[in-house]
């Protein structure tokens, strides 16, 4: 993928964009505002991280800018300011997803992955399938090997966002935000409990696995490792 | 080869250049207090308009007086014509002694072909002034008899022949037209002298009345700012406009004083539960570089350590960012009527597996739905907080909560409460626990930031809720009550 990050701070962008290569993907820097602003016009890009605070131009404003000639490129606003008017702000302003600072490395390639996949057309499949679990969108049905499984309204739409980001890595907070709608961060690990939960009606009894704790990040679903 | 004289001479034009340097800058001072402007102003509009009014009355009166002037010469040359015409030269002579002899006589005089003076009152012309043939009186400069002096006058005249060739001048001193000019004159000079009087006397009235009250007040606040906290602004007792400003403003101290206590044991706090995590912090990164190098599970363990910490810190930060935010209410002005019952079906779906996790049991009891007017996620999120705290704080010994949580309608209130089984809290801190980082001693091995009651409360606050708590015996129950909107 390639990624252009729109970023102030050397030193976080220098651990951005080395975390990013690591992951396979190829990385443009930015580092004020103007900059930010010639590359996206100019560039050709699967995803933009773009710090809101700029030196010479908000970051909003390039993004506002770019939905203004049409530009879709999603588009991760970070910010050091994370409550939730700041969080609509940065959304209405042509955002994608919003991540508030000091953030996890594990959870910006998370969102990061997550958008550039959303972005790719045929985001409107009617199943998901992964190794032999299906989830039918239309009939809300799960089956595994043939076998239906049955599932709280709440554990579906948890099952369907992993299967949906299938092969990427999901964390906490994305589920909190996408499956719950929640923008805060409970002091309980409530997910981790509703996770295993989902885990014994998928994986228990099956000897392959699908439903993977990813250390320090969070779950991804994906058939097993070979 | 010394140089006394220059060094010597220059103090005195130095300290002199100085010292008018001062002064100007001391009128520059003055001039800039609103007392002398106002006294000024007051003294150049009316000093202005009184001239305007001494100019207008003085030209007027001279022009009437003028033409009085003219008339009366007029009259004196007909009347000694017609002498003239009917006696002869004899005749008008004696018409002129007659007239010249009068108490305010004008000036009369009569000279031969010759230039010889025949007859008049006057005592020396210049040489012409009888020369030209006048159809109006003109001015003309003239020496007088006065008491046996010759006085310098000035006249208007009016000259004209008869027909032997002899010229008469006929003329109105116009002494008396200036005395009344100076008569005005002087008026305004009074007048004038008035005016500073009474811009002085506005200027002593408004700086020692008026100004002088402002000026007590500017040094009153500057003494605040200057760190005297617990200063206050003088207050006359007259109950005047200042005396009001001056009650408002210490109001306004006071209650800013309060804020101030209320902030510095927030952040005395701050500085206490932020200070222990961070010294935990360094201490294990300190572990980490101590590690021997073929010791990477020591290493590994301590930055896994060192991350866990960092993310409670952030988690503590956002937690105090997200209370003063609340706080300052303007972030959530735009409130929906939302339904707490929905709100509370979803959290109590989110933590239902959680407490059957640990042994516990939750319990959901609600009817229909419930409006309010407010911010779902805040609500949610003060909500949570109390559960949290309630399957945290609920565990007896190896006993542990059913934790329960109500919807309600009461009235026109929607009571949302949580209810744990636990030991519950002592009746003397029942208000503290909503206080930031207030932590009880009994509950100070738990984990927890010590923010999560605040939170609530600076959400009930924006929300214009209340909150009870009560003992749930066993335990503890907190009642939000939130007014319902329709």
């Amino acid at each position: 993928m390639r990624i252009l990050i729109v970023e102030d701070d050397r030193e976080a962008a220098t651990y951005l964009v080395k975390a990013l290569k690591e992951a396979g993907h190829s990385v443009e820097h930015a580092a004020d505002g103007d900059d930010g602003a010639h590359a996206v016009e100019t560039g050709s890009f699967d995803v933009v991280v773009m710090d809101r605070m700029l030196p010479r131009r908000d970051g909003l404003s390039i993004v506002q800018e770019m939905r203004g000639r049409g530009d879709q490129t999603p588009v991760l606003v970070l910010s050091a300011l994370g409550q939730v008017d700041d969080r609509v702000d940065g959304l209405k302003a042509g955002g994608d997803d919003y991540l508030a600072k000091p953030y996890a490395i594990t959870e910006l390639l998370a969102r990061v992955e997550a958008l550039a996949r959303r972005h790719r057309p045929g985001d409107v499949e009617t199943s998901y399938r992964v190794g032999d679990l299906v989830l039918d969108r239309l009939s809300h049905t799960v089956t595994r090997a043939g076998e239906e499984i049955v599932l709280q309204p709440r554990e579906f739409r948890l099952l369907e966002y992993l299967m949906k980001n299938a092969g990427q890595v999901v964390t906490r907070t994305m589920l909190l935000e996408n499956v719950w709608d929640y923008h805060f961060d409970p002091q309980t690990n409530v997910i981790d409990v509703h996770m295993s939960r989902l885990r014994s009606k998928i994986d228990k009894g099956q000897d392959k696995p699908l439903l993977h704790t990813v250390r320090g990040a969070g779950y991804m679903v994906r058939e097993a490792a070979k | 080869m010394t140089t006394p004289a220059p060094s010597a001479a220059r103090p005195a034009p130095r300290s002199l250049g100085r010292r008018l340097a001062e002064a100007g800058a001391a009128l520059r001072r003055l001039s800039r207090t609103t007392a002398v402007r106002l006294s000024l102003l007051y003294l150049v509009v009316f000093t202005a308009f009184s001239l305007f009014l001494v100019i207008v009355v003085t030209h007027d009166a001279t022009r009437i007086m003028t033409r009085q002037i003219h008339e009366a010469i007029d009259a004196d040359v007909e009347a000694l014509q017609d002498q003239y015409r009917r006696g002869g030269l004899v005749r008008l002579v004696y018409a002129l002694e007659d007239r010249s002899r009068r108490p305010d006589a004008g000036l009369f005089y009569v000279v031969d072909v010759a230039g010889n003076p025949i007859a008049g009152n006057v005592a020396e012309l210049p040489p012409g002034a009888l020369a030209t043939d006048d159809t109006a009186p003109r001015s003309l400069d003239y020496m007088r008899f006065d008491g046996g002096k010759e006085i310098h006058h000035v006249a208007l005249v009016r000259a004209f022949a008869l027909d032997n060739g002899f010229r008469v001048l006929v003329g109105r001193d116009i002494g008396e037209r200036e005395r009344v000019r100076a008569v005005f004159r002087n008026a305004f000079r009074y007048v004038a002298v008035l005016m500073v009087v009474i811009a002085g006397l506005t200027w002593w009235f408004l700086s020692r009345r008026v100004l002088r009250r402002i000026d007590q007040v500017s040094a009153a606040s500057r003494r605040i700012v200057d760190g005297d906290l617990s200063g206050r602004l003088p207050v006359s007792g007259s109950g005047d406009e200042f005396d009001r400003l001056a009650v408002g403003l210490n109001d306004m101290l006071e209650r800013i004083g309060e804020l101030m206590g209320g902030v510095k044991g927030v952040s005395d706090a701050i500085a206490h539960d932020l200070k222990t995590p961070l010294t935990r912090l360094r201490n294990r990164a300190e572990l980490a570089l101590a590690a021997s190098d073929d010791d990477d599970e020591t290493r590994r363990a301590a930055l896994e350590a060192t991350l866990e910490e960092s993310n409670a810190l952030i988690r503590t930060f956002d937690a105090l960012l997200m209370i003063s935010r609340v706080e300052a209410g303007r972030a959530f002005t735009a409130a929906d009527p939302v339904d707490v019952r929905e709100i509370a079906g979803e959290v109590a779906e989110l933590y239902e597996p959680v407490a059957e996790d640990e042994g516990g049991a939750f319990t959901l009891v609600a009817d229909g739905p419930v409006p309010v007017s407010g911010n779902r996620e805040l609500i949610a999120q003060a909500l949570t907080n109390l559960v949290d705290n309630a399957l945290k704080h609920g565990r007896r010994d190896d006993h542990a909560p059913h934790v329960t949580l109500t919807v309600a309608r009461a009235g026109g209130r929607a009571l949302l409460s949580v209810a744990d089984d636990g030991p519950g809290v002592d009746p003397a801190d029942r208000q503290r626990i909503f206080e930031r980082f207030a932590r009880l001693e009994a509950s100070r091995s738990t984990p927890g930031s010590g923010l999560g009651l605040a939170l609530v409360a600076a959400v009930m606050r924006l929300h214009k809720g209340e909150i009870t708590v009560e003992d749930a015996a066993p335990g503890l129950r907190i009642v939000l009550s939130l007014p319902v909107a329709e």
